[in-house]
């Protein structure tokens, strides 16, 4: 029997803001350990938090671009459970008053429109991190804790594990875009924990669900949720009862194991931090706020196809990213066609970016090099295998394009007698070939074409190399 | 100077003497340190080893013309306040016994700041829960006046070390009375702020809602004094939110017109009836002396004190949460984390400081969250209007401090009994109310009583215009 998968997830996401949450301590990834630390993070007596306003202010951003509501008083809970990563003993966090709530995330799967809900979005702080030592010893790094930490919470909505990862990655392009985190989820940076439950289509209630946590990158989220959904399937199609647990996904294994109950039952007694006042925030505020939000991916893909005239597809691909929009528009800015742009993102660049390692996008390429370069290519000095060559070159490196192709002979042999001379050498030496050509086999002209080119190491103008092919061989 | 005068010097005498080079501060400090030496008062716990250097540093700085308003003069805090140096913050918990602070306390930072010499810390109820400072860890405090006493809690210590002479003034802290009550059963004077008065960072939580630090002094000069000193906010106690101000120019300031609110229902709460006499006469006192006395009422009054025990051991279990034995204090090693946690606590706290923090889980639990917490902050609501109401009508409330004078050591056996000895005074911590303890008479064993004033949010002025007033006049001293 097939079930009806419906999935709900809890995305943490660290912000990037200067300082942390609750003291003036660097917020900083890395650092030898319990260097960013003081005694508000170590809960020593008598130490006292102080809310960041600029975390509470990139919450409300964050709220504002996925369409929440945005509470105009609210406060911060204490969440009370003992664990040695977490100093006092209880983590500040919002239960009853979240910053933001009814939020709203749309995006597209196989050119399909899908809105997931969300529940709420709360501010927080990280735990530290505990560090097990080769005696068996466990030490408390504590650099981490007392990170802006946000918890945006879906509805139960997914209906698949596809819509999961296109919700993930755009949350994550929208976090970017707004700049309150790098989502950068080898740093943990961004972390999700998945709720997962079955149901045959067509009920109106939701099967028992299993939660799963540490998942790690990604590609482990889509991983434990395809393993998820064939576990819970195997289970309820041999009759059995799926067990309502946490669960821990082991990437290496590619299985989830149930966590110890205990882990997973605990009284928290939230109660509002009487070290904390409540926050009041004006209409005028959030209209500020919002005023000051960037473009978003979604607004930025029509504005592509109003103004330059894209297809759906194409302002999809230069939108969706933030370093692939950003990239995107200072090439334009530095001079280059939007549509010759577009068409070497989509392309070589692309290639280029997948070949790098780690979920990140990372383009360091200078426009103005890179206008250099495209400049070189429209005005036929280099050819586009040239140009290709010169683009690995200056990926990382700002060197002048010019020089490159100098240094290195890249320039394109456009001289029409050179070519001419090549050109005749190879009809000579290839007369099967001619033949084929005359009796109207076209694929006869790639031929030249190709064999010129590798006689030219790539380096002829294309356009003056066909204009003499077909002149010699006549039409 | 002899050194039985020079202890009983209030600090605006001893500074008056310093100027007048008729003593210096080494010599103050070393009288002090002398008398706690052979004090039988058990009232300081911990000895700052470098006070005598402290003090000849100040009687150089006074040579070389530098200000301080307490240049010199030896000051105990509380045990449960940060210092940073050689002396432990133990709260007077064994939990905490060996502790040192990497920092100082705000309210440290500004009695260093103003030249003060910080001489030890005193004796307190373990964690300043409980009133009659038989929770410490350590040796009992004594009440000056009847050594078979109790001195009160949980600032007791501070107030039998002012009351005994062994230094010129004590900062408490009163989470439901805790400066008030020993200030009373040792007859010196003690406030309460308002909430958000005083930086409470470096005093080691308690209740952090209720928490105000506060001076307890021989006169009430001096308190306006202190109080001047350590007020105001604080950048890193984001509950304070209070601007300097000045306070010592209420001293002696003319009190007639001042409205005084007798509420029938505060009043009616059970206490001594020589304590109720004391305070009775002390109503007469103002009355003659221009002070216009009307009625008020705060019907709910009664239901402060169960208010103050669900709120107060709700917010010290969650702070006492972070002493788990992983990074300070106590610990005692177990067969894994939680067994450890378990033993390091089981052996660090008293068996108060655990009767608090099982209560305190068990109001916020959840399904009795609730019934209990939420209902409490209800009541605390209306309270708070009520105290509201009474001071559209009034500039000052008057009470009793305690329901009895100092009781001996062990007379209070249930811990209920000991609770009814807050009523009182936890209605003030519930409202955020300033409020000043002063002594306004003795019973008929020559013990002390105190009476208390209410003022509204921010009106210390209120309070020190009239006891002053009183202390003047009426000269109990």
């Amino acid at each position: 029997m097939d079930y009806e998968v419906v999935i709900g997830l809890e995305t943490h996401i660290e912000q990037n803001t200067k300082t942390k949450m609750f003291c003036s301590c660097k917020n900083e990834f890395g650092g030898a350990p319990n260097t960013n630390c003081c005694e508000v993070c170590t809960a020593m007596p008598g130490a006292l938090p102080v809310i960041n306003r600029q975390a509470v202010y990139n919450t409300i951003k964050a709220g504002l671009a996925t369409n929440c509501e945005i509470s105009k008083t609210f406060y911060f809970d204490r969440k009370g459970y003992f664990y040695p990563d977490l100093a006092k003993a209880y983590q500040i966090s919002q239960l009853y008053v979240p910053i933001c709530k009814n939020g709203k995330v749309e995006f597209e799967v196989n050119g399909k429109q899908y809105a997931i809900r969300l529940n709420r979005i709360h501010l927080e702080e990280d735990a530290g991190k505990l560090v097990h030592g080769l005696f068996g010893e466990t030490l408390v790094d504590f650099n981490r804790g007392g990170v802006p930490l946000m918890e945006i919470v879906t509805e139960p909505d997914f209906r698949s594990v596809e819509q999961v990862m296109a919700y993930l990655d755009t949350i994550k392009n929208i976090f970017k875009a707004i700049g309150v985190s790098e989502c950068r989820m080898e740093r943990g940076q961004l972390r999700c924990d998945v709720n997962v439950s079955l149901r045959p289509f067509g009920s109106p209630n939701f099967g028992t669900r299993t939660e799963m946590k540490n998942l790690n990158s990604f590609k482990a989220i889509e991983r434990a949720i395809k393993f998820e959904i064939s576990r819970q399937t195997k289970i309820l199609n041999s009759g059995g009862k799926i067990v309502q647990e946490t669960l821990r996904w082991d990437d290496v294994v590619g299985q989830n194991y149930p966590m110890r109950s205990k882990e997973d039952s605990q009284d928290y007694r939230y109660f509002p931090d009487p070290d904390l006042l409540p926050i009041t925030i004006t209409d005028e505020e959030i209209k500020k706020i919002k005023n000051e939000l960037p473009v978003l991916p979604a607004q930025l893909k029509s504005e592509y196809k109003k103004k330059y005239g894209f297809s759906d597809y194409d302002a999809t691909q230069l939108s969706k990213n933030i370093e692939i929009s950003k990239f995107f528009e200072e090439c334009v800015k530095a001079g280059i066609e939007p549509r010759e742009a577009s068409n070497w993102i989509q392309g070589e660049i692309s290639n280029i970016l997948n070949e790098q390692v780690g979920e990140e996008i990372v383009i360091k390429l200078v426009p103005i090099n890179f206008a250099k370069l495209i400049g070189l290519y429209k005005a036929g000095e280099i050819s586009q295998a040239s140009a290709r060559q010169v683009l690995r070159k200056i990926w990382d490196s700002n060197e002048d394009p010019g020089e490159i192709v100098e240094k290195q002979g890249l320039k394109a042999l456009s001289d029409d007698t050179e070519i001419r001379k090549i050109v005749e050498e190879i009809i000579s030496k290839n007369p099967n070939a001619v033949n084929d050509y005359k009796s109207g086999n076209k694929k006869a002209l790639a031929f030249f074409v190709g064999q010129t080119m590798k006689a030219t190491q790539g380096k002829a103008n294309a356009g003056i190399v066909n204009k003499i092919i077909i002149e010699l061989l006549g039409e | 100077m002899d050194k039985t005068k020079l202890l009983k010097l209030s600090i605006t005498e001893l500074i008056k003497a310093f100027e007048l080079g008729q003593t210096s501060s080494e010599e103050a400090t070393k009288a002090c340190l002398e008398k706690i030496k052979n004090s039988q008062l058990n009232a300081v716990v911990h000895i700052n080893e470098d006070a005598i250097n402290l003090a000849k540093e100040a009687d150089k700085k006074r040579r070389e013309g530098k200000k301080g308003r307490l240049l010199g003069v030896p000051i105990l805090l509380k045990a449960n306040m940060c210092t940073k140096d050689n002396m432990p913050t133990s709260c007077c918990s064994n939990f905490l016994k060996d502790f040192k602070s990497p920092y100082n306390a705000t309210v440290v930072e500004k009695l260093l700041k103003e030249g003060a010499v910080i001489i030890g810390k005193a004796n307190m109820d373990e964690f300043a829960m409980g009133a009659s400072n038989e929770t410490s860890a350590f040796a009992k405090a004594k009440n000056p006046h009847d050594l078979t006493r109790i001195p009160g809690g949980s600032s007791g210590g501070s107030a039998a070390a002012v009351a005994g002479l062994e230094c010129y003034a004590s900062l408490g802290s009163d989470t439901g009375g805790s400066i008030r009550q020993p200030s009373a059963l040792c007859g010196v004077v003690g406030l309460k702020p308002t909430y958000g008065s005083v930086s409470r960072r470096g005093l080691v939580a308690f209740a952090s809602s209720l928490d105000q630090i506060g001076p307890i002094t021989r006169t009430v000069e001096d308190n306006a004094l202190l109080y001047e000193i350590i007020m105001g906010e604080d950048e890193k106690d984001s509950t304070t939110n209070r601007k300097p101000e000045k306070f010592v120019q209420n001293i002696g300031a003319p009190i007639k017109g001042l409205t005084l609110g007798l509420a029938k229902e505060y009043l009616d709460l059970p206490a001594d009836s020589e304590v109720k006499q004391t305070v009775l006469n002390t109503i007469d006192f103002y009355k003659k002396n221009g002070v216009k006395v009307v009625e008020v009422s705060l019907p709910n009054i009664d239901k402060a004190l169960a208010v103050y025990y669900i709120l107060s051991s709700a917010e010290a279990a969650s702070n006492l949460s972070r002493f788990d034995g992983i990074r300070y204090g106590k610990r005692v090693e177990g067969k894994d984390l939680i067994d450890t946690y378990y033993k390091s606590r089981t052996a660090g706290f008293g068996a108060e400081v655990k009767r608090r923090i099982m209560l305190g889980n068990y109001v916020l639990s959840s399904g009795f969250y609730d019934a209990y917490y939420k209902k409490a902050t209800k009541v605390q609501q209306v309270l708070k209007q009520e105290f509201e109401n009474a001071f559209l009508k009034c500039d000052c409330l008057i009470a009793p401090v305690c329901p009895q004078v100092a009781w001996h050591f062990g007379e209070k056996s249930t811990p209920i009994s000991n609770y009814m000895a807050d009523i009182f005074t936890v209605p003030v911590n519930i409202v955020g109310r300033p409020a000043i303890s002063f002594p306004c008479g003795v019973n008929k064993d020559n013990m002390p009583i105190g009476v208390q004033l209410i003022a509204d949010m921010n009106r210390e002025d209120v309070l020190y215009k009239l006891a002053s007033y009183f202390e003047k006049h009426k000269g109990v001293k």
